[in-house]
């Protein structure tokens, strides 16, 4: 039987969640804000909120002076790319290690994830030197293979622990009615830890989306993301914050919205396994 | 048949020319993205119309990211770019490993102004051509010192700057007498801490390159600044940079500012500044010795040993650095415009020396001594930083120790000593002492 909640209790909690939701949305809210603010206003003190000089000016001069397109289309193909190579990778790794673990397969899986605790930039001149001599700096390709080799412990370790909530069984069953493993991988596995594959998929694309040290530092022109655009837009002299405001609007325009309309899927995969 | 072989021969041999006349040499240029910069890129019209096979590309990013990338690429002869802005802090260190390509055809180099040659130029070559360049100075409020019944000097003395700062600070009105960086860094508050050490007479390192934070010169200075910022400097010092401490300064609230003359421009803007008419200028402070401390940076540009374009990025420099660009501004922008600080001529024309910030802009850099940075002698070059590569990491440190006693979390002798422990270990490892 569900337990009563009294009206105020309920009032307290939504207020509550308005409260943070509001609180760490503010950030956002300020910097859309800015975008709109003349540079006087973005630095007046006190803070204006609304009450200021409303101006699209700083979107036309960002226009003006870069190539947004370019470097949004960059970003959409980094994200999907290195997502769906790591997809690739990450479903049959993780498959084998929550169906048919070896003896070291937790060893392996602490390994996969301690490589995210090194510092990136102890990589750097190693990497850039590699890609120097292979002419993948400034490549699409290149950058999609880093970005894919950078979250690959993350979505092996989200998707193991996916597939782990999935019974062997039916894994089994399906091999007894004579599925081969490719097709117990497709038309078993997948379906079922759709929810799951969805929300690692969305957040491998955010996380490419937002990767700023090794874009910015393999890319130039040709591949060079939004986190470029953004870091053209930021200065130690002068007055910038509007404009910077106006270039990370635009730059996390397309993030916010796939955001917003893949939330329920986000939240369920997020929760996915969490109560059984 | 005869006719068609011909025509056809023909047409491939048009074709093979036409290609030859368009092929393009593509630049790839890595600027910063400071307004002077955007300028240039909107004026390049100027060179393409006159070198239609060159194309320009440009990568602009914001200094701390551009710094860290170039020198990735420049140490690792990626070969990305072709032309290199770079400051005068780099062009030393870069020029003697032999990073850089020594510039030839310059227009007109013997009018670049010789304290900003001298710091581009290495083993007697040009190794980068000054694009704008900036010292430091004194940028004040007419109204707020006449409101004190003081006068500024023209060169003034740090105490006499503190006597003006102590009656103009008005605390309760959010006034105060003095605004100074102070936030970590070494082009942040480590700049104007060094410049402060140098007219103090102190010295980072003596002539064996032992520190010298012990000695009694970096104590009065850093007392000094401590004491009067915590008086008249507005509350944060520690963690003001530039942009915060100019926002101030802006919205009224300074007496005075002592920073990159380069400012100049914003404080009279009537967009950006809350009292434009009321901006005037002195020479950054000394300690009656004669040195005013005032710092030297030039944003310049330079190719890259790596490029395969040579001929044409020393073309490109050659132009964006000529006294054909400066009119160029002059004519589209108005002269308040020109980059400053870099030519000669550009103070002697009668239409540039209207521009208020003109004169106090040149007597400050022809004030800087960048060989000899102290009044004591050093081993090293610079002024507001030490021109040897370790320097970019021990400035931090350094400055971020005197952030801590800005705020009060050290005392100024406990910044010191750990300052002279910090350099003491960097200078050591790096083989300069034993």
């Amino acid at each position: 039987m569900a337990r009563k909640v009294s009206t105020n209790r309920k009032l307290l909690i939504t207020v509550l969640a308005w409260g943070i939701g509001l609180l760490i949305f503010f950030p956002i809210l300020w910097t859309i804000l800015t975008s709109f603010k003349t540079e006087g206003d973005a630095i007046a003190q006190p803070p204006q909120f609304l009450f200021f000089n409303w101006t699209m000016e700083n979107y036309g001069i960002v226009q003006e002076r870069s190539n947004y397109l370019l470097f949004a289309f960059n970003s959409i193909v980094l994200a999907l790319g290195s997502t769906f190579f790591a997809l690739l990778i990450a479903i049959p790794s993780a498959w084998a290690m929550a169906f048919a673990p070896g003896k070291r397969t937790k060893d392996l899986l602490m390994w996969m994830l301690s490589t995210k605790m090194m510092p990136p930039v102890g990589a750097l001149i190693p990497i850039y030197l590699i890609f120097r001599d292979v002419h993948l700096l400034d490549t699409r390709f290149g950058i999609i293979t880093v970005l894919m080799l950078l979250n690959l412990p993350i979505i092996i370790w989200m998707l193991y622990t996916y597939f782990k909530e999935i019974p062997g069984e039916i894994l089994e069953a399906s091999r007894m009615d004579g599925a081969s493993l490719a097709k117990e991988l497709i038309y078993v596995l997948t379906p079922m830890a759709l929810p799951g594959i969805a929300s690692t998929l969305l957040l491998n694309i955010i996380l490419a989306w937002n990767e700023a040290f090794w874009t910015l530092a393999l890319t130039t022109k040709d591949a060079a993301p939004l986190t470029q655009f953004i870091a053209s837009y930021s200065a130690p002299e002068g007055l910038f914050w509007a404009k910077l405001s106006a270039a990370s609007t635009m730059a996390i325009a397309p993030i916010l919205v796939l955001g917003w309309f893949a939330q329920k899927q986000l939240v369920r995969g997020l929760t996915f396994g969490a109560v059984k | 048949m005869k006719a068609v072989v011909t025509g056809v021969l023909s047409a491939f041999a048009f074709a093979a020319l036409a290609t030859t006349a368009i092929a393009e040499t593509k630049l790839t240029i890595a600027t910063v993205n400071n307004g002077d910069m955007i300028r240039m890129q909107k004026l390049t019209d100027d060179f393409t119309a006159a070198n239609p096979d060159i194309k320009l590309e440009w990568v602009t990013l914001e200094e701390n990211v551009l710094r860290e990338k170039v020198t990735t690429d420049i140490a690792a002869k990626g070969g990305q770019f072709d032309v290199l802005t770079i400051g005068t802090y780099e062009v030393p260190i870069w020029g003697k490993k032999g990073w850089l390509v020594p510039l030839t055809g310059i227009d007109d180099q013997a009018d670049l102004i010789p304290s900003i040659a001298g710091a581009l130029t290495v083993d007697g070559k040009l190794m980068a051509s000054p694009f704008y360049a900036e010292s430091s100075m004194i940028m004040y409020r007419k109204d707020l010192v006449a409101a004190t019944g003081m006068t500024m000097p023209a060169k003034p003395t740090w105490n006499e700057v503190k006597a003006i700062a102590d009656k103009i600070t008005n605390k309760d009105k959010e006034i105060y007498g003095i605004c100074l960086r102070g936030k970590p860094g070494w082009g942040e508050g480590g700049a104007v801490e060094g410049a402060l050490g140098n007219s103090f007479g102190a010295r980072w390192f003596d002539e064996n390159w032992k520190p010298q934070f012990d000695s009694p010169e970096w104590k009065n200075a850093l007392t000094f600044f401590v004491d009067m910022m915590k008086a008249d400097g507005p509350p944060g010092v520690s963690t003001n940079g530039y942009n915060e401490t100019m926002a101030l300064y802006l919205a009224g609230k300074c007496g005075m500012w002592i920073d990159a003359t380069v400012s100049a421009s914003a404080l009279t803007d009537p967009k950006q500044a809350k009292f434009p008419d009321q901006v005037d200028y002195a020479m950054a402070p000394d300690t009656g010795n004669g040195n005013h401390g005032n710092w030297l940076w030039a944003w310049s540009l330079a190719i890259p040993a790596g490029t395969q374009k040579n001929d044409a990025a020393q073309k490109f420099v050659s132009w964006a650095t000529s006294k054909h660009y400066t009119e160029l501004v002059a004519a589209k922008e108005g002269w308040a415009a020109v980059p400053p600080g870099t030519r000669t001529s550009l103070y002697a024309n009668p239409e540039y020396a209207k521009v208020p910030f003109a004169k106090p802009t040149l007597d400050a850099i022809l004030a800087v001594n960048s060989a000899q940075p102290s009044s004591q002698k050093t081993p090293y070059s610079g002024g507001q930083y030490v021109a040897i590569p370790e320097f970019a990491d021990l400035g931090t440190t350094v400055s971020q120790i005197f952030a801590a006693a800005l705020s009060g979390e050290k005392t100024v002798d406990q910044a010191l000593a750990e300052s002279q422990d910090a350099a003491t270990r960097v200078m050591t490892k790096a083989g300069y002492i034993k």
